[in-house]
């Protein structure tokens, strides 16, 4: 729960890669939240294991010196230490695996029906978003194309390789269904932001639900090979601009209105208002 | 705002909990196409199905599916 908001406004949020980058994204949805805690806890106990095995490592090689030691102690078995290095590592899986299988089996729940529906369908090297909630007849979809802007067209301040001319526009704080497929090879659709990377495999719709808590752009990008141009292919080509009181009042009035004008401006037009705002 | 908008899709099939919706979507499909044959094209209850699956299904299959149903290859439970 945010009590100050305003204070977050002049906290830029790392929600794209950044060069020589060692740790995460910042969170955006519950589930990335999730992943980066149990990284949390994993890397304590890895970093308790690390210590003790080096320092009985060192201790030992730097004991075993024929002038220091010249009648070094032949040790066959003792029991009691087997018996602590056995359980101690046993009990060590049991304290990462609770936090562990608690995010797995949380992520897969569904605990709500989605609000929205949006189909992420890659293409070498381009990806195409449809949305299609509010149709009235098969051919009336919201459907664009989001390419990478080129590096030749990028304008100041925009990110190379991670900016696209189109958008994806999402409402915040909604659950999200993504469905994720493509039209010829394998693509992978990564948010690392939003902990999400899904497999698009041909012929195969792979669903995902996020639930993004905060209004931001994020990147990602291309995450299995797809040939020559998919280290150039953004994956989401942008989750761009999550406006939720905006899109609630923009959206849909009624039937005849199936198209956002927000959505198109916002999908069309964010190329030209440069990088993340 | 002067009517609350509502967002509305698909809802989460209990058939189908895996991430594969491969089959939801066609179910769906089937599941309108057959509630036009039995209730006719102007039954307005078909609607819903209509709704589902087009909020499920990409573009591209739909328009595969209606061409293979008007040649009578279509390989589904019609």
């Amino acid at each position: 729960m945010i009590v100050r908001e305003w204070l977050f406004l002049t906290i830029a949020a790392c929600d794209a890669a950044e060069p020589w980058q060692l740790g995460f994204q910042d969170a955006a949805t519950p589930m990335m939240q999730g992943i980066i805690d149990l990284h949390h806890d994993i890397f304590f106990f890895l970093i308790l294991i690390l210590v003790f095995v080096l320092r009985i490592l060192v201790r030992a090689l730097w004991h075993f010196h024929y002038q220091k030691n010249p009648i070094p102690q032949r040790i066959v078995h003792g029991t009691t230490i087997e018996i602590l290095r056995t359980i101690f590592p046993s009990i060590i899986p049991m304290f990462i695996a609770i936090p562990s299988f608690a995010l797995l089996y949380s992520m897969d729940e569904v605990v709500v029906d989605p609000a929205i529906t949006i189909k992420a369908i890659g293409h070498q090297w381009y990806r195409t978003y449809e949305y299609s909630d509010y149709n009235s007849s098969d051919e009336q979809s919201l459907t664009f194309d989001s390419y990478t802007i080129p590096e030749d067209d990028l304008e100041l301040g925009q990110s190379r390789l991670l900016e696209v001319d189109n958008r994806v526009v999402v409402p915040a704080k909604t659950h999200l269904r993504i469905i994720v497929t493509s039209a010829d090879v394998l693509h992978s659709w990564a948010v690392p932001s939003s902990g999400v990377k899904c497999d698009a495999v041909p012929g195969r719709l792979n669903q995902i639900s996020i639930s993004v808590q905060r209004e931001g752009v994020y990147y990602g990008q291309c995450s299995e090979i797809c040939g020559t141009n998919h280290a150039f292919t953004r994956a989401p080509g942008n989750i761009g601009r999550l406006l939720s009181p905006l899109w609630l009042s923009r959206t849909t009035r009624g039937a005849t209105h199936p198209r956002s004008k927000l959505l198109q401006r916002a999908a069309g037009a964010v190329g030209s208002q440069g990088a993340r705002q | 705002m002067a009517d609350e908008i509502v967002l509305k899709t698909a809802p989460a099939d209990f058939r189908f909990p895996t991430t594969n919706q491969t089959r939801h979507c066609f179910t769906r499909y089937i599941e309108f196409h057959r509630c036009l044959a039995a209730k006719g094209e102007e039954s307005n209850e078909c609607a819903r199905f209509a709704k589902y699956y087009r909020s499920l299904c990409p573009g591209e299959w739909i328009e595969k599916w209606n061409e293979q149903r008007e040649n009578g290859t279509f390989p589904g439970p019609l």
